[in-house]
C-alpha cells in the first residue's frame, strides 16, 4: 500500500469554551469541517494554516489525541478514528508526535534517559539502555545528557531530547507540531537539518505542522492548506509557492517578512 | 542631536554574569532602530533599562541613558519615573497578559492619562476614541467599553499600540509585539506601527529576533551577541552586505521561502567560537 | 532568574534546618518524655504550687519552667505533651492526605463521572459548619484520640481534595501527559506517573499545613474539654488551665502556648522548606 494514511470527510467537535451554559451539555463547536487527504509512504507533507485553522486539531487526530465526531482515518488500513484507548494501545508505537513546547511536553521530574526510556519499556523493547544511547546519538546529543533535567538544556537540546523520544520507538509515522516555533532561526536551522537527516535515514513519514511557510518550503515536498477548519490547497510545495491558488496561501505568502529592505511596509 | 542615546551600558545579574558589555546606540527622533539578536543576547534588556523596568535581580555597572538631553542614570528615582513617564511608552510583547483581564478598555487606556498626566476624563476619553479609530478599530466607543477576553489577540494587540501613543509619547519601545500573532496578523501590526511612527515622528527601538521584520520596518539596526553590540549599520547597508561573521551567519539562518537553498543555515561553530572568543577578550579588557 | 533561585535556595536552607531542628527534638521529646522529663507530669504537690520558672526570684531549681497551681512540673507537662500533639498530627495530617489527595488526583485527572461525584461530595461537605461538626462527632464518639483524629480527618480532607483536583487539572492540559498517551501509557499510569511527581510538591506543603492545623485543633478540642481525659497532659489543656491563673502564674499559660505556636510555625516552614528543596524545576 502506498499510503499510509488515507483520511476521508474527517470531521472533529470539540466543547466550546468560550460559551458556557448553567445547565446542560457544553455547546459543540466544529473544529475539522470535512477533511479527505493521504499521505504517501515516506512522505514529507507540510500542514500550515493561521491560529484557528485546526491544524493543530487535525496533528492530534491523526494521532489519536483527539476522537474524530465522524470520517474515516485509516492508518496502514486499519481505522483509527473509532477505536478505543485499548484498542489503540498497541498500535500507538507506530504513530508518534513531536510536540510545540519541549518543556511543557518533557515532564519536569524526570532526567532525558528516563523520558526516553519510559515509552520503550512501556511497550516492551528490550536492551533498553542502548536504544536510549543510539536515539542520544541519533539527534546529536551526547550520552552526557542523559541525566541532565529538561530545563538544565537549551531550547533547541530539548527539542531534541523530543524528536529522540519519538525515533526510539522506530514509528512509521512522526507528527511534529510546530516544533521550531519557539527557537532562535540557528536552532531552528539545526533542528531541522537533523530532522530532515532522519527522516530519510529511517524511512519515515512525516507530517510537519507549522504556521511558517519559510519553514514548511525548506522541508516538505507536499503542503496543505488548512483556514477554518477545511483544506484549502494541498499541492507539492514547489508548486504551491510558485503559483498559489488559494486567496489564503497568497496572503500567508505576501505576510511572511522576507529579509528584504527594498520593499519596507511603510 | 539623538533622541535616545545610550552610551557604554553595562548591566549585569546582581553578583552573576554580565548580561550587557558597553553597549552604545542612537534613536534620532521618527527613527526606527531595531535590536536583533538570538534568545539571551540581551536585546530586551536594553529596552528594558531605557524604561527603568529591569527585573530587581539585574544591577546597572556603568553607563549613560540619554534621553531628550537628560542622563536618565543620573536623575533620583522619581525624577527618573517622570521623565520617562512623560516622554515614552512601551509596546509589550504579549497582548494576552498586558491588558488587565479584570478592566474594560477605556479605562485601561485613560486612567494613565488622568491620574498621571492630569487630563481631564473628558479629554482623556476624547483621546482614546481618537486612537483607536488611528489603529483601524471599527466602533471605537464599543470596544472601549467592553472587556480583553472578548477581543482577538490582533486586536488586544492594536489597543495596546494605541495606549503607548496616547501620551505622544517622543520615544517608543516595542519588545518583540508580534512574536505571539499570525503572520498575516503581524504583517498589519507591523505596518500599523510603522505608519504611526511615522506620522507621529516617534523615535522607535524595535526588539525582534527577526531580520525578516528589522528589513520590513526599521532604518537602523543593532546586532547583539552576549549582551555585545557586534555590529552597528542601516538596514540598507547591513542586508546588502554584512560586516561582523556574526551577523552574517544569523542573516543566513534567516528563512527566506524566494529560494529554498537560501536561508535556515545554522550559524557555524567556527563563527560562533570567534564570536566568544571576541566577548572573552572584551571582559578580559574590561575586568583587568 | 538565577539570583532569585539562589536566594530561595539559600532561605529554603535556613528553614529547612530549624524547623527540622524544633520538630526533631519535639520528637524526641515526645518518645523519651518517661526518661527525660524531670518530673512525673502528673504528680500534685499542692506546696510547691505555682513556682516560678528558674531564673525568677523564688524559683525552685528542681522545677525548670515552674508549676501549675496544683505543682504539676510546666516542663514535664509539655514534654509529655507532645506525645499527643505528635500523634494528632502525623496520623491525622497523613490520612487525611492520603484521602483527601487521592480523591482529588482522581477527579482532577480522570474527569468525567468521578469527578462529577467527588466534586459534588466536596460541595456537600463544605456546607457543613467544621467546628460544630467536630463538636457533633466527638459528642457522638465520645471524647478520646481517636475521635479527634477522625474528625480532623472528616473535615479536613475536602481541603486537600480541592486544591490537589485543580493542580491535577492544571497538570493534566500539559503536553506531556499527552505525550504519555502518544507513547501508549494508559490512564491510571500517567495518572501516577506524570501527574502525581508534579503534584507532590504542593502535596507536601498542604500535608505540613495540615499537621499543623491538626496540632491547633487538638489544642483547641482539649482547650474545650473535649479531647482526651484531663489526667493526660495536652498543650491545649494546659493553655485552658493557664488562662485561669495568667495574673498570678504567667509561666503556666505562656510556656505550652510559646511550644504550640513554634510548633505550628516549624509545620509551615518546614513545607515549604521542602517543596523549595526537592523541587527539580526549582533546584
Amino acid at each position: 500500500m502506498a499510503d499510509l494514511y488515507q483520511v476521508e470527510n474527517l470531521r472533529l467537535s470539540l466543547a466550546d469554551m468560550t460559551q458556557r451554559r448553567a445547565f446542560g451539555p457544553a455547546t459543540q463547536v466544529e473544529i475539522l469541517k470535512g477533511l479527505s487527504f493521504t499521505l504517501p509512504r515516506g512522505s514529507v507533507t507540510g500542514i500550515v494554516g493561521g491560529s484557528g485553522s485546526g491544524k493543530s486539531t487535525l496533528g492530534r487526530a491523526l494521532v489519536r489525541l483527539l476522537a474524530p465526531s465522524s470520517g474515516a482515518i485509516r492508518f496502514d488500513g486499519v481505522d483509527l478514528a473509532h477505536m478505543t484507548e485499548a484498542q489503540l494501545r498497541p498500535l500507538r508505537r507506530r504513530f508518534q508526535m513531536i510536540f510545540q513546547d519541549p518543556m511543557s511536553s518533557l515532564n519536569p521530574r524526570h532526567r532525558i534517559a528516563t523520558l526516553i526510556a519510559e515509552p520503550l519499556r512501556l511497550h516492551r523493547f528490550d536492551a533498553i539502555p542502548a536504544r536510549v544511547a543510539r536515539a542520544l546519538d541519533q539527534v546529536g546529543l551526547g550520552s552526557a545528557y542523559a541525566n541532565r533535567f529538561p530545563h538544565e538544556l537549551s531550547g533547541g537540546q530539548r527539542q531534541r531530547v523530543g524528536i529522540a523520544r519519538a525515533i526510539a520507538l522506530e514509528p512509521d509515522f512522526i507528527l511534529a507540531d510546530e516544533i521550531v516555533s519557539g527557537l532562535d532561526v540557528s536552532s531552528q536551522a539545526q533542528v531541522l537539518n537533523l530532522l530532515e537527516r532522519l527522516v530519510a535515514e529511517l524511512g519515515l513519514t512525516l507530517a510537519f505542522i507549522s504556521h511558517d511557510l519559510s519553514v514548511i518550503r525548506r522541508l516538505c515536498q507536499r503542503t496543505l492548506v488548512l483556514q477554518h477548519g477545511r483544506i484549502v490547497e494541498d499541492r507539492p510545495t514547489a508548486d504551491l509557492f510558485a503559483a498559489p491558488e488559494a486567496d489564503y496561501t497568497r496572503a500567508l505568502l505576501e505576510a511572511i517578512p522576507l529579509p528584504d529592505p527594498s520593499q519596507p511596509w511603510v | 542631536m539623538s533622541y535616545l542615546s545610550i552610551r557604554n551600558l553595562s548591566l549585569r545579574l546582581k553578583k552573576g554574569p554580565a548580561l550587557l558589555r558597553r553597549v552604545s546606540l542612537e534613536v534620532a527622533a521618527g527613527e526606527v532602530r531595531g535590536l536583533v539578536g538570538e534568545s539571551g543576547a540581551g536585546k530586551s534588556m536594553i529596552g528594558k533599562a531605557v524604561l527603568g523596568i529591569l527585573p530587581p535581580a539585574v544591577e546597572i555597572t556603568g553607563g549613560e541613558i540619554f534621553l531628550d538631553g537628560v542622563d536618565l542614570l543620573r536623575l533620583a528615582p522619581r525624577e527618573r519615573r517622570r521623565k520617562i513617564g512623560a516622554t515614552a511608552a512601551l509596546i509589550p510583547q504579549d497582548p494576552l497578559t498586558a491588558l488587565n483581564p479584570s478592566h474594560r478598555i477605556g479605562p485601561q487606556i485613560t486612567d494613565r492619562l488622568v491620574d498621571i498626566l492630569g487630563w481631564t476624563r473628558a479629554k482623556a476619553e476624547a483621546r482614546a476614541v481618537e486612537l483607536l479609530a488611528e489603529v483601524q478599530i471599527a466602533d471605537p466607543a464599543r470596544v472601549l467599553r467592553q472587556y480583553p477576553h472578548e477581543l482577538s489577540g490582533g486586536m488586544r494587540q492594536r489597543i495596546l499600540i494605541a495606549s503607548a501613543f496616547a501620551a505622544e509619547p517622543r520615544l517608543i519601545v516595542a519588545d518583540e509585539p508580534t512574536t505571539a500573532l499570525d503572520v498575516t496578523v503581524q504583517k498589519q501590526i507591523l505596518r500599523l506601527i510603522a505608519g504611526m511612527q511615522a506620522r507621529h515622528g516617534t523615535a522607535l527601538l524595535f526588539v525582534t529576533h527577526d531580520l525578516g521584520v528589522v528589513s520590513k520596518v526599521c532604518q537602523r539596526l543593532s546586532v547583539l551577541y552576549s549582551g555585545m553590540v557586534v555590529e552597528d549599520a542601516t538596514v540598507a547597508d547591513f542586508f546588502a552586505a554584512p560586516k561582523h561573521p556574526y551577523s552574517a551567519a544569523l542573516l543566513a539562518a534567516t528563512p527566506r521561502y524566494t529560494d529554498p537553498s537560501a536561508g535556515l543555515n545554522p550559524v557555524p561553530e567556527a563563527v560562533i567560537a570567534a564570536v566568544r572568543a571576541e566577548v572573552a577578550a572584551f571582559d578580559k579588557a574590561h575586568h583587568g | 532568574m538565577l539570583d532569585g533561585r539562589s536566594l530561595t535556595r539559600r532561605r529554603a536552607g535556613a528553614r529547612l534546618w530549624l524547623s527540622g531542628l524544633w520538630l526533631g527534638a519535639l520528637c524526641l521529646a515526645a518518645i523519651f518524655a518517661p526518661w527525660i522529663a524531670p518530673k512525673d507530669p502528673l504528680a500534685q504537690d499542692l506546696f510547691s504550687g505555682r513556682l516560678p520558672p528558674v531564673w525568677v526570684h523564688g524559683a525552685d531549681p528542681g522545677f525548670l519552667l515552674g508549676t501549675d497551681s496544683l505543682g504539676r512540673d510546666v516542663l514535664s507537662r509539655i514534654l509529655y505533651g507532645a506525645r499527643i500533639a505528635l500523634t494528632v498530627a502525623v496520623v491525622a495530617g497523613s490520612v487525611t492526605c492520603l484521602i483527601g489527595a487521592t480523591l482529588g488526583l482522581v477527579a482532577g485527572f480522570l474527569r468525567g463521572w468521578v469527578d462529577m461525584v467527588v466534586s459534588r461530595l466536596i460541595d456537600i461537605w463544605m456546607a457543613f459548619p467544621p467546628v460544630l461538626f467536630s463538636i457533633l462527632l466527638i459528642a457522638v464518639l465520645g471524647p478520646g484520640l481517636f475521635s479527634i483524629i477522625l474528625a480532623i480527618v472528616v473535615i479536613d480532607w475536602t481541603r486537600f481534595a480541592r486544591v490537589i483536583r485543580a493542580e491535577a487539572m492544571a497538570q493534566g492540559a500539559m503536553d506531556y501527559v499527552a505525550s504519555a498517551r502518544v507513547a501508549g501509557r494508559g490512564r491510571i499510569g500517567t495518572m501516577l506517573r506524570e501527574i502525581l511527581p508534579n503534584v507532590l510538591p504542593t502535596i507536601t506543603v498542604l500535608l505540613t499545613l495540615e499537621m499543623g492545623i491538626a496540632v491547633i485543633v487538638e489544642a483547641i478540642l482539649s482547650f474545650v474539654n473535649l479531647s482526651i481525659s484531663t489526667d493526660f497532659p495536652t498543650w491545649g489543656g494546659m493553655i485552658a488551665e493557664g488562662r485561669t491563673s495568667v495574673h498570678q502564674a504567667w509561666w503556666v499559660l505562656v510556656f505550652p502556648l510559646v511550644t504550640l505556636f513554634l510548633t505550628v510555625l516549624a509545620f509551615s516552614q518546614l513545607g515549604e522548606g521542602l517543596k523549595d528543596r526537592f523541587d527539580p524545576v526549582l533546584r
